[in-house]
């Protein structure tokens, strides 16, 4: 019988078959028109059959996976709705951890589904094609779920409603969408370098902790299955960062010093753009999972290091930065939120200011840095708003050009002086947060000076609705701006304590749990 | 009887999102509304593309269709990822079936050895025109306007890929890794295979999105589709040789059905906004669709022998009438 003689297979070349082998040399077209990408990066590959699949799954054994894991999630997140689990979680103050998600990550999920279809298409080997297809369509299941679990809390509270415009418009929400848009607007090989080793890789664990172990200590089951239920896609996705690294540095020692910039650059990036996640784990869980600190020390000097351990072969060096991230790791999740608190009648998340209890946690996990230079602060804008005074910063901040936070880190040796830099391009002055910051715009000034800056926007009278005049009797620039953002004045701004969030959490989990 | 269970019931402030309650009131939404709409970015970006610096990072320049909202193309099977991941699970688990009940009864060593050969020869090459597909999808996922059309490309994308492993494992059923050799060789070099080839190369230099869409889901799939799984498959094959084949390829034919109702969708409201766009979408069409007829010719022949020409005339009046019903003007 043929059947017999028929050559069994491996699993490698049957995967082989299903991927690799069902593309073919064009020959009526020129490859560099085909791939019109892949040189302007100064990358070079020579061969893509050199590509290891960092997972072998085929199409038919993906739906299966992810269907079978998508009707769990939906039947969790069905039963939390049916029976208000909104209702369940610490307290109320938990929603604006979600809020800050919804608006400033789910966004990015989205943009990461469109930068692998972009890969998917333009890189010439299969293997990292598909491998990159498989990326995007997680991507869009992860911007889709979230948006699910997150769909009742919306209809609940403030702060949810208005995502789309909020994270297109926003100050702080420019912040994550500038750093996705450079990663976005770069080549292939950098945004794959940017997105899939140094966060991916290098820093997820960092995101993904503080908000899903969040959910979890916090009550919230449908944000917990969300991030469950996306660990085994993140694994993948984890896998595709390694392999992606070690590809590119085996393929032409040319490439070293080119993605040695890139992950210099990108793991500053991602770092900065974390300060706001370690300002959530930090002051907005109920109940806290671990601190920034700590989670940088386990994630980052710990499992980052063994993993630059293992690139040194390569030549790859760890990168200038994470010195001077060493020494503000005791610092900068206390300084975003006080810039937050001080500004909250600008935001469309509540602040508060730590209770007792939550200041001496702070003490503890912080004992160098915190009792010294935050504590005392926080006491102070605390005694204030028991006088009816409360502080605000009514000024707009300088802000770094790069990474669009506003100037309020220190410098890294004095934690008394605001750090700042200087630098010009063209006859035009820029500022900067950090040195490394500095350094990046210098090596593309030409992308940076693009930047849309919110604050700079404010002053060129661009954030203002049609109509708005500026020189009127009365003018109230707050309220213009926040017009223009569409914020939902009174009820989605300003402090936790009196909020709508507040009242109807304890008006609602009374109805609930009382005749 | 129905049992009368209560949960408390709390008062909601909102109903859905802002974007959502513009677009389709204040009521609660559906999911496929609350996963699709808006959901891509549109204001305030900040750097121009390195890889295109004439256009925004998300541009509606990317194609000379002209729309008011890229929103009004719609997806009638309502797909988002978790109801798309779904429904091919459920295919996938009838596929399985098949194959199984095939191989069990050693259903492929009954066919007929003629059957078996025009089958081989016919769809090995269709592994690479799915992966040009494939690769065209992924390009209209990456570079259309709104989630509403560049997540359906999406799954388009994925859908070309399984058919391409699926025909991978057809060519493993019916023969082995030398027949899929013989396809890849037929495909790169046989005088046959070169129009369509010639075909697919030129659509992967093509980078208007919705040119490439009239080019690779209306034009070319909605003639290949119904030549191959309808005509041959389950015309002349079957008749000849029973349904074996068929039952493998059911994925492909079950669809084309479905597929192609999402594609007229998209055309339709795109030709209806301006005469313009109806021109646009005409003349892409008609010449895309005539050099595709072209190329299938040799194709239908391979498959169909002396059936070819009655079959290649049945796929171009299916899709004239498709045409018509999109408001296209078909000039073949």
């Amino acid at each position: 019988m043929d059947m017999n003689a028929k050559k069994k297979l491996g699993l490698k070349e049957r995967y082989h078959l299903m991927t690799r082998d069902l593309a073919w040399e064009p020959t009526y077209q020129k490859e560099e028109e085909i791939y019109p990408q892949l040189a302007y990066e100064g990358i070079k590959i020579h061969d893509w059959e050199k590509w290891e699949d960092p997972f072998r799954l085929t199409v038919d054994a993906y739906w299966k996976y992810q269907a079978e894991k998508e009707r769990k999630l939906y039947a969790i997140i069905d039963g939390f709705t049916q029976n208000n689990g909104h209702l369940t979680v610490t307290d109320a103050r938990y929603v604006n951890a979600l809020k800050l998600w919804l608006n400033a990550i789910t966004p990015l999920e989205y943009e990461a589904h469109k930068g692998y279809a972009r890969l998917g298409r333009e890189f010439k080997g299969v293997g990292a094609a598909v491998a990159c297809q498989m990326q995007s369509i997680d991507e869009l299941r992860h911007a889709q779920t979230q948006i699910h679990s997150m769909s009742n809390y919306n209809r609940f509270y403030n702060g949810l409603d208005n995502w789309h415009h909020a994270q297109d418009h926003f100050w702080y929400y420019s912040v994550p969408k500038s750093y996705f848009e450079d990663a976005l607007t770069s080549g292939p090989f950098e945004f794959i370098t940017a997105i899939s080793f140094s966060f991916e890789y290098v820093l997820t664990n960092l995101l993904f902790v503080p908000f899903v172990s969040g959910a979890a200590y916090n009550g919230d089951m449908a944000a917990m299955t969300f991030g469950f239920s996306a660990q085994s896609d993140e694994s993948r996705h984890m896998t595709l960062g390694l392999e992606v690294i070690k590809f590119m540095l085996e393929q032409d020692p040319g490439n070293v010093p080119i993605v040695q910039k890139w992950i210099d650059k990108w793991t500053w990036r991602g770092v900065r753009l974390l300060t706001i996640v370690g300002m959530m784990q930090d002051y907005m869980l109920p109940k806290r999972v671990m601190s920034w600190k700590e989670a940088w020390e386990i994630y980052f000097e710990g499992n980052g290091m063994a993993l630059f351990n293992d690139l040194a072969r390569y030549g790859i060096k760890v990168p200038d930065c994470i010195d001077q991230i060493r020494k503000e790791k005791g610092h900068i999740s206390h300084q975003a939120w006080l810039v937050f608190n001080c500004a909250n009648f600008l935001t469309n998340f509540h602040t508060w200011i730590p209770s007792e209890e939550e200041l001496d946690w702070l003490d503890a996990k912080y004992p160098e840095t915190f009792p010294k230079y935050y504590r005392p602060r926080f006491e102070y804008f605390k005694k204030l708003e028991d006088e009816g005074k409360p502080f605000f910063t009514k000024g707009l901040p300088r802000l770094c050009q790069v990474c669009q936070l506003p100037i309020f880190f220190t410098e890294p040796d004095d934690p008394t002086q605001l750090a700042y830099e200087e630098g010009t391009y063209l006859g035009q002055k820029f500022q900067f947060c950090s040195t490394h910051c500095h350094k990046i715009f210098d090596n593309e000034p030409e992308k940076y000076v693009q930047a849309w800056l919110p604050v700079y926007q404010i002053y060129q009278g661009t954030n203002f609705l049609p109509g708005t005049d500026p020189t009127a009797e009365g003018f109230d620039p707050v309220r213009a701006v926040a017009d223009y953002y569409q914020l939902n004045w009174g009820h989605e701004n300003g402090p936790f304590e009196g909020s709508e969030d507040q009242k109807n959490f304890a008006m609602w989990r009374n109805q609930a749990t009382k005749n | 009887m129905q049992i009368d269970l209560q949960t408390v019931a709390l008062k909601p402030l909102r109903n859905t999102f802002k974007h959502i309650e513009k677009r389709f009131g204040d009521k609660v939404a559906t999911r496929y509304q609350e996963a699709t709409y808006d959901l891509q970015p549109t204001h305030n970006f900040h750097y121009r593309p390195t890889w295109d610096p004439t256009r925004e990072l998300h541009d509606v320049k990317r194609t000379k269709i002209v729309l008011k909202d890229w929103y009004v193309l719609k997806d009638p099977r309502q797909f988002y990822y978790g109801t798309y991941t779904q429904a091919r699970a459920r295919q996938q688990d009838a596929i399985e079936k098949s194959f199984d009940f095939i191989e069990e009864r050693g259903l492929e060593h009954a066919l007929s050895p003629e059957i078996k050969e025009v089958a081989l020869k016919t769809l090995m090459p269709l592994r690479h025109v799915a992966w040009g597909a494939n690769m065209n999808n992924t390009c209209m996922a990456a570079y259309a306007y709104g989630t509403a059309l560049n997540q359906a490309c999406t799954f388009a994308s994925f859908d070309h890929l399984g058919i391409a492993q699926y025909l991978t494992r057809v060519g493993l059923a019916l023969g082995d890794v030398e027949d899929l050799k013989a396809g890849k060789t037929a495909w790169e070099k046989d005088a046959n295979w070169q129009p369509l080839r010639q075909y697919v190369e030129k659509m992967l230099v093509t980078r208007d999105v919705m040119e490439l869409f009239v080019a690779q889901n209306f034009a070319l799939d909605g003639l290949l589709y119904p030549l191959i799984y309808k005509e041959a498959v389950d015309g002349v094959w079957a008749a000849k040789s029973g349904p074996t084949i068929g039952m493998m390829t059911v994925f492909m034919a079950d669809w084309q059905a479905e597929t192609a109702k999402w594609v007229d969708a998209v055309l339709k409201p795109a030709a209806a906004e301006s005469a313009e766009n109806k021109a646009l979408l005409s003349q892409w069409a008609s010449d895309w669709a005539k050099q595709a007829i072209a190329a299938l010719k040799p194709i239908a022949t391979i498959a169909l022998g002396a059936e070819a020409d009655a079959a290649m005339a049945d796929v171009i009046l299916n899709l004239q009438e498709r045409a018509k019903k999109s408001g296209l003007d078909l000039s073949l």
